[in-house]
């Protein structure tokens, strides 16, 4: 039930994106930020995510690789 | 110096358009960033230190160099350097007298007093990790990215690749991302690889063994989308599966065995078995993220990840960072981590004397069990006016379980099983540009 709610959502999520208006790239001075990246400070995420990797059973969903580790 | 602004005005432009359209690809490559800053070296730096109430300290460098090395081609290499000391739940429950248990290496016994939760006191590790990466375009439209990893413990060797495309679409506003991670990776544990649900004998004598070393193989892959919303707003939605295969217990966990009688005492010879867990996992998850800058130029980043597999293992993982910008370059961010798992379905605190041999896998890991990980943080940042950086943070992690109340039974319901577990976490960065670092060199011999 979970995943097909999350999967619908999803899919409603992509195809409202061919509605929108797109954005010039003169008009992205503001997503050219470094604060607007989507991983805006990377060895951040990696400390984060190889910390919980070490105390969760889950990990991952945002990228792929990065290595393994004997901690889990 | 009016000759050099002139020229520098059309590349800061371009970059900064690299760097939008870079925005888009940051799904597939785990290193993510790989802006350079024009002809020099991008140096990134994090130094993080973590302490858990009682148990494991860790201390962890890492050394992030970048470049543009043509015209929106990037290299990342980063090394990663952490020290861990310390004790870590052997999986055993506490108990109201004493337990002794035996060192992996079989060689000498630790003991722990009664009531608390039985710890692996030899829990040190000196880990070196090196991973690369390479970011190019391979059309107008088409980025692809290939990196590499390895990292070494003394006990674990791991070593893997990646590769992902980025295709931009819809006027450069959708990009479809599809990334591929190989892993292989190699435990050599103390004393060797324990077969699973045999005994943890009394030291001198030595546990059976499966061999030496043993090996296990960690295939991921994913398919994103990243959506330009508005001027002020970014979405990505990713979908990730994952299939591990080969040696996935861990060779120093074990499990208490109690007596059939419900008294919840320890079997009387024997009490602990090594753990065992299935060979094969597939593993799949929802990440959706948004980032949002608001009027005031704060920005908001939010994400959700959905996780589940075949084990059983459903997870629940929201996290925010808000960002304050006040004048002059400074900056403070909370964050907020909220995770909720559930039970493998072969997750035991206990078993019970004779139940190994009807059970496939049993695992008392706390990490396989249900419990919840809070976090409450904050970071403060100050931005110098030629783009180097400064950050610190600080944060608390609390992670609360819950026991199985089958396996908690007679003066076990009087124990805590699940081990709560409370961290901290110090953390400082700096990230400045080659020459400024030459720069500084210089000043310094100069004086």
């Amino acid at each position: 039930m979970i995943k097909t709610t999350l999967f619908s959502l999803c899919t409603a999520l992509v195809l409202s994106a061919c509605s929108l208006e797109p954005v010039q790239p003169w008009d992205r001075d503001i997503l050219a930020q470094q604060k607007m990246q989507l991983v805006a400070d990377p060895l951040e995420i990696y400390l984060d995510e190889h910390t919980y990797f070490s105390k969760e059973a889950s990990s991952g969903g945002q990228s792929v690789g990065g290595g393994g580790c004997g901690c889990n | 110096m009016q000759l050099k602004k002139t020229q520098q005005g059309p590349r800061n432009i371009r970059r900064q358009l690299a760097v939008a359209t870079c925005s888009l690809l940051a799904g597939a490559s785990h290193a993510g960033g790989l802006i350079a800053s024009g002809d020099n070296w991008k140096i990134d730096s994090a130094l993080l230190l973590y302490a858990e109430k009682d148990r494991v300290s860790l201390a962890e460098g890492i050394l992030s160099i970048s470049k543009e090395i043509d015209d929106d081609e990037f290299i990342n290499a980063r090394i990663v350097t952490d020290v861990l000391t310390g004790s870590s739940p052997n999986g055993a429950v506490p108990s109201n007298t004493a337990q002794t248990f035996t060192n992996p290496s079989g060689n000498s016994t630790y003991t722990e007093a009664a009531n608390t939760t039985p710890l692996n006191h030899t829990f040190k590790d000196l880990r070196n990790a090196l991973s690369v990466e390479w970011d190019t375009p391979l059309s107008r439209s088409l980025r692809g990215t290939i990196g590499g990893n390895i990292s070494r413990e003394y006990d674990y060797l791991s070593t893997g690749i990646s590769a992902s495309l980025a295709q931009d679409i819809n006027q450069r506003n959708t990009t479809l991302t599809l990334g591929f991670s190989l892993n292989k990776d190699t435990w050599d544990p103390v004393g060797g690889v324990p077969v699973g649900f045999t005994v943890m004998p009394a030291s001198p004598a030595k546990k059976a063994i499966d061999g030496a070393s043993t090996d296990k193989t960690v295939k991921e892959i994913l398919f994103g989308v990243t959506q330009i919303i508005n001027r002020q707003t970014l979405m990505q939605v990713n979908y990730s599966r994952g299939q591990g295969s080969g040696y996935l217990t861990d060779p120093y966990k074990i499990l208490s065995v109690l007596e059939n009688d419900g008294s919840g005492n320890l079997r009387g010879t024997n009490p602990y078995i090594y753990e065992n867990r299935p060979d094969q996992r597939t593993y799949q998850s929802l990440y959706w993220k948004g980032v949002h800058q608001f009027p005031n130029e704060n920005v908001l980043n939010l994400s959700y990840r959905y996780f589940w597999d075949d084990w059983g293992i459903q997870s629940h993982t929201v996290d925010l960072r808000y960002r304050f910008d006040f004048d002059g370059g400074h900056y403070l961010q909370p964050h907020l981590r909220y995770y909720q798992q559930g039970a493998a379905d072969f997750y035991r605190q206990t078993l019970t004397d004779g139940e190994e041999t009807t059970l496939s896998y049993a695992s008392a890991d706390y990490r396989l069990g249900e419990f919840v990980t809070q976090t409450i943080g904050l970071k403060y940042g100050f931005e110098f006016k030629n783009g180097a950086e400064i950050n610190f943070r600080a944060e608390m992690i609390t992670q609360k379980g819950k026991d199985r109340s089958a396996d908690a039974v007679g003066i076990l319901q009087n124990q805590q099983l699940f081990p709560d577990n409370e961290a901290y976490l110090l953390q400082g960065g700096l990230s400045l540009d080659s020459d400024m670092v030459i720069k500084y060199i210089m000043h310094f011999f100069k004086k």
